[in-house]
């Protein structure tokens, strides 16, 4: 019987981690970010890792604390505004940064999830983010080129799953995690829970791309802009 | 010399939105806009986390940690509302679906080149996905002040910042006036100036050249 689901993080990222390796990681800002996977990473003290993440957390939360532990190097990501810490590597040449534009940084990942090695796009042209990339033309108009991105480990946090490893996500939660899924050699998803059936028509993200699965026993979905209606406050 | 507060100028923009627009609002005085869709136009707000159908902000026990817009402040949902992965967020953007974004600018040259991700020598979060919606969006439209807090013109020859993208922007709106653009080979138009703004005014606080 198919057996994809791990006691605890440790046990589902034993065996996955050496210093130095690439990790791809769902959310967007603070929302839909695997933070029970964060958690078990810390635990194990993995160090040179590279991140692919659209954000890099907060100083106390979110991969900032993988920062903070100095177990990452190099981030790939389109926006790190949030987090004080990571400023400080970076302006003393500690962490490595490659900015992407976010909707290039989601096709990368898609396309690398997909097979494909690179595509073309509008994105960035004439900016510094296309310095030194192929430039072609197709109907007049001039587009980059763009590689795909795959990891050795793909984290992400999902909502619902069965044990085979269909996914559902949750509202805004689901941002960058389905296309995570898909470029990891190895994808383990935390859950928030696991349910007996998944209605085919409701899955999200198949179970071909998962791997391994955990339940969520970190689910502090912390907010970043607490922004409520006036009025009726 | 008045011109126009954050709120007049998010109305005056939110005027630009026309009935059945799919719209993206950026960060700052955009956000406002959504606050001023006239009545009877019916605009579904796109947000780049993969949200489409953006409702008002929550009272305190609607609020919800998975809804969030991409300037990651708490929202609601609508009953049209969809969610989908960043990739198809962005297919929507780059694909072209995207009637009209409203985004703020640090400078727009006078070919619609646009600057608002990176000041050289001060910490760079990211463009996040301005260069995306720059790229992709049928109709840009900048929402700025006129001047920057020294007073040097934001509308200009050229940029003197990173670019955003170049030649991409059609309408700028800013405290004082408004500027439009035919297509992105037309020149930029003087169309209108805020109350108590006179046609000089503009001139003297614009380094671009424009059609008056």
């Amino acid at each position: 019987m198919v057996q994809k689901i791990f006691p605890d993080a440790a046990a589902a990222l034993d065996g996955l981690l050496f210093d130095g390796m690439t990790i791809v990681a769902g959310g967007f800002g603070l929302c839909g970010i695997p933070e029970t996977l964060i958690d078990g990473l810390l635990a194990a003290g993995t160090t040179g890792i590279t991140a692919i993440s659209n954000n890099a957390g907060v100083d106390d939360f979110g991969l900032g604390l993988l920062l903070r532990n100095r177990q990452i190097v190099r981030m790939i990501s389109s926006y790190v505004g949030e987090n004080k810490e990571f400023e400080r590597q970076y302006l003393a040449g500690e962490l490595e940064l490659e900015f992407c534009p976010q909707g290039t940084l989601a096709e990368r990942m898609r396309a690398g999830g997909a097979g494909i090695a690179g595509f073309y796009t509008r994105t960035g042209v004439g900016t510094l983010l296309a310095e030194g990339k192929e430039l072609k033309e197709f109907d007049g108009e001039t587009y980059v080129l763009e590689t795909g991105l795959t990891a050795d480990l793909a984290i992400v946090k999902a909502w619902r799953a069965d044990r085979f490893g269909n996914l559902m996500f949750r509202k805004t939660a689901r941002n960058f995690n389905p296309n995570a899924a898909t470029a990891g050699r190895v994808t383990v998803a935390e859950v928030e829970e696991f349910v007996d059936h998944l209605k085919p028509d409701h899955v999200h993200t198949p179970a071909i791309f998962v791997q391994r699965m955990i339940l969520a026993t970190r689910n502090e979905k912390r907010i970043e802009q607490r922004t409520i209606t006036r009025d009726a406050a | 010399m008045t011109g126009w507060t954050r709120e007049q100028m998010a109305a005056r923009a939110a005027r630009e939105l026309k009935d059945g627009y799919y719209a993206n609002l950026g960060i700052g005085i955009p956000t406002l806009v959504a606050n001023y869709i006239p009545d009877g136009i019916e605009v579904t707000l796109h947000s780049e986390n993969g949200m489409l159908g953006l409702g008002p902000f929550p009272t305190e026990q609607q609020i919800d940690a998975d809804i969030i817009n991409a300037g990651k402040q708490t929202i609601t949902e609508l009953p049209h509302t969809s969610y989908f992965s960043s990739a198809d967020s962005f297919a929507m953007i780059r694909g072209g679906h995207i009637d009209a974004s409203i985004l703020g600018a640090m400078e727009v040259s006078q070919d619609g080149d646009l600057s608002n991700w990176m000041v050289p020598g001060k910490m760079v979060k990211g463009p996040g996905g301005a260069m995306d919606l720059v790229a992709g969006v049928k109709r840009i439209i900048v929402l700025m002040d006129h001047t920057d807090k020294a007073g040097n013109p934001k509308f200009r020859r050229e940029n003197t910042l990173p670019y955003t993208g170049r030649n991409v922007v059609d309408m700028i709106i800013t405290n004082l006036a408004v500027f439009e653009r035919e297509s992105r080979t037309a020149r930029f138009r003087l169309i209108e100036c805020a109350p108590g703004v006179s046609a000089e005014d503009i001139a003297a606080r614009t380094e671009a050249a424009y059609l008056a």
